[in-house]
């Protein structure tokens, strides 16, 4: 789940990392009054789950209440790679020195934590990585120990001469790492961290990114959840606990377990179609996800057949076979649908369906090759 | 022979008394593993299916009954404290199949285990099988069939269907490894084609990974470098959109490191077979074999 910059900076507030105060507005007219409040020039910053804000026009400095209120008039409600802008984070603007990049991620090479840090902060991190490598400097932490204050410091010193600036960043990582841990964290960053003119160690921009499996332990991380900000589909799916992404094609398919399901959609494009979606039921099913699943996908009106590819292991196939069944009677389909099911049970689930009058495939190959011919025949005789 | 299991693995079922432990407990025991003990804290003393002893702790259950491995069923906030107390009990293999463990949970998991010499297969994963033997986990056994053909996948399902796949066109198996499609995972693909290259009856293998991180890169050119033994290889979302998350915490690709093409090239540099889709795996491996 990626939180909002205001969101994130909360959070990192709480540990008493330095951020320049900052209030969310929703109108231009709160972010006036936000700007007269400070009696500072303020950025407006569009909180919306993109990367390239700044180069989209969602990120301006604004010198005075009035320009404050104009600029978050033209952002919000701004369209941004599809989001639009419905918040914005009013922030007193920060004196610049210098800007460095501080992040932690979990790695899965040491399968530790691991620090980036590096002075070359203030633009993508991943094109630093790229181009100049030998600018960021990498840290795994122990997290049975967590990090030391010595390993702090020597990434302080990594990025500041001055002691004091070396000291402050250092303590500023130490507090990055506890909201890492305490907020179930996949990635945390600042970037900038700032050092102002008058010599001053501060955070002006950060990014959380909380692992979905921590959310049912922290109910107050879960709360932060911006739904507005996201796919409605999407939104409704993870609801329904099916993991779904749309895409833009003409098959619906619904599959067990995200492997099988990237194969599914690798072999519908193999055999000349577009899948529509990548929708994964998971593991232990139960009829309902199947009904949630139909529904969500035949909302799609550019799906033109559906797809079903399960096999069953912890999944049951009978369970899906029953949802199929169910789904349909309460909503008859429009569209042809291709049932593909194998596995735990597989039995039961072909005498449900044989007697609901559905026929079922045990082979792969040839029902994505059926269910890619349907859905091109379905396009090209047009809406029915 | 075969690798991690066979018919002398003795397991204990972590979990046994919830909806998926005990589903599963009972398809072990049809299958023929020997199933010695359960645990569900709080029902020691009490019996699996009429027959099988529950104890209360996993350290009591390898006591009484010389459990050598250990599978786990328990809902994801229990799971880290599972694997951990399976090895400190002193198994040997712990075989976690838990979806949804929080991943900072496993950057602890991971070196306790690690530290008390168990081998970790999961979190995350459908478990091992080595067909006419012994399962372990949740691969439907009648899809397999004993043979000299080594599986290893990131995946579950899609192991599933190129077992089944290999098992129709007569390739048999000599085990199935499902490694798990987590960030973090205690078995990779490295530990088992080594495995697979020492074991006297495998004579290739099926190898089944996904997009994101760099796992099959290195499994390639550990393949290059060390492996006598034909490898197949396939990689699962070919087609999956840059950026976006499909599923599994491991199937991320960002930037250009862990793209489906980046590992086919890997596959190819190390004269690995390569399976554009599944039904590819049947003639590449008789090809090879």
């Amino acid at each position: 789940m990626n939180l909002h910059e205001y969101q994130a900076k909360e959070l990192l507030r709480a540990v008493g990392v330095p951020i320049p105060p900052g209030e969310v507005a929703t109108t231009p007219e709160q972010a006036e009054a936000i700007a007269r409040k400070y009696g500072k020039p303020v950025m407006i910053k569009a909180q919306v789950h993109v990367g390239g804000r700044g180069k989209a026009g969602g990120v301006k400095y604004t010198p005075t209440p009035a320009a404050a209120k104009e600029k978050a008039a033209a952002i919000l409600g701004m369209d941004i790679k599809g989001l639009t802008v419905e918040k914005v984070l009013v922030a007193e603007a920060a004196d610049i020195g210098s800007e460095a990049y501080v992040g932690i991620i979990v790695d899965r090479a040491t399968k530790k934590p691991v620090f980036m840090v590096s002075a070359a902060g203030g633009i993508d991190i991943e094109e630093v990585a790229a181009t100049t490598p030998e600018k960021i400097h990498y840290h795994p932490v122990d997290p049975r120990y967590g990090l030391q204050p010595f390993e702090a410091m020597q990434m302080g010193f990594f990025l500041y001469s001055d002691v004091k600036q070396a000291r402050a960043a250092a303590r500023i990582m130490q507090q990055l790492y506890q909201a890492f841990i305490a907020n179930g964290c996949s990635l945390a960053e600042i970037n900038p961290l700032v050092v102002t003119p008058q010599g001053e160690v501060i955070a002006v921009d950060a990014k959380m990114v909380i692992d979905d499996n921590e959310l049912d332990r922290l109910p107050a991380v879960a709360s932060l959840r911006d739904e507005s900000s996201e796919d409605k589909s999407e939104v409704d799916a993870r609801n329904a606990n099916l993991t779904f992404i749309k895409l833009d094609g003409n098959v619906g398919c619904v599959v067990n377990g995200a492997g099988l399901a990237m194969a599914t959609m690798d072999l519908v494009k193999f055999y000349g179609g577009e899948p529509a979606n990548f929708l994964d039921i998971g593991g232990s099913s139960n009829p309902e996800k199947v009904v949630n699943a139909l529904r969500i996908i035949t909302a799609d009106p550019n799906v033109k057949a559906i797809l079903f590819n399960i096999f069953g292991g912890i999944t049951r196939t009978d369970d899906v076979a029953n949802g199929i069944v169910t789904a349909t009677k309460q909503n008859p389909l429009k569209v042809p649908i291709v049932i593909r099911l194998t596995g735990t049970n597989e039995e039961q689930a072909l005498e449900i369906l044989t007697r609901n009058g559905f026929s079922a495939m045990t082979d792969m190959d040839e029902a994505v090759q059926r269910a890619v011919q349907l859905a091109t025949q379905g396009s090209a005789g047009g809406a029915k | 022979m075969s690798v991690f299991i066979d018919k002398g693995t003795r397991l204990l079922v972590q979990g046994i008394t919830g909806r998926d432990g005990s589903f599963h407990a009972k398809q072990m025991m049809e299958y023929g593993t020997q199933v010695v003990a359960g645990v569900t804290p709080g029902k020691g003393g009490q019996k699996f299916e009429g027959s099988v002893p529950i104890f209360n702790t996993v350290a009591e259950a390898v006591e009484a009954t010389g459990a050598n491995t250990s599978v786990i069923y328990v809902p994801p906030p229990f799971a880290a404290d599972a694997m951990m107390e399976a090895a400190a009990a002193g198994l040997t293999l712990v075989v976690c199949i838990t979806e949804g463990v929080p991943v900072l949970d496993m950057t602890r998991v991971y070196p306790y285990v690690k530290e008390h010499g168990a081998r970790l297969v999961g979190p995350n994963c459908p478990g091992l099988i080595t067909p006419g033997e012994s399962k372990v986990g949740i691969i439907p056994g009648r899809i397999c069939a004993p043979g000299t053909v080594g599986v290893v996948s990131r995946s579950g399902t899609l192991t599933y269907e190129v077992v089944y796949q290999l098992t129709r066109a007569g390739l048999g198996q000599s085990t199935c490894v499902g490694i798990g499609g987590d960030p973090i995972n205690g078995t990779n693909f490295i530990d088992v084609l080594q495995a697979f290259e020492h074991d006297p009856k495998t004579t290739a293998v099926a190898m089944m990974g996904e997009i994101g991180g760099t796992d099959e890169q290195e499994a390639a050119a550990f393949v290059k470098q060390h492996m006598r033994k034909p490898v197949v290889g396939f990689i699962a979302g070919q087609t999956a959109p840059p950026g976006r998350r499909m599923g599994h915490a491991g199937a991320i690709i960002s930037g250009s490191s862990g793209t489906a093409e980046e590992k086919l090239q890997a596959f190819r540099d190390a004269g690995m077979g390569v399976a554009q889709r599944p039904a590819d795996f049947v003639p590449l491996l008789r090809e090879r074999m």
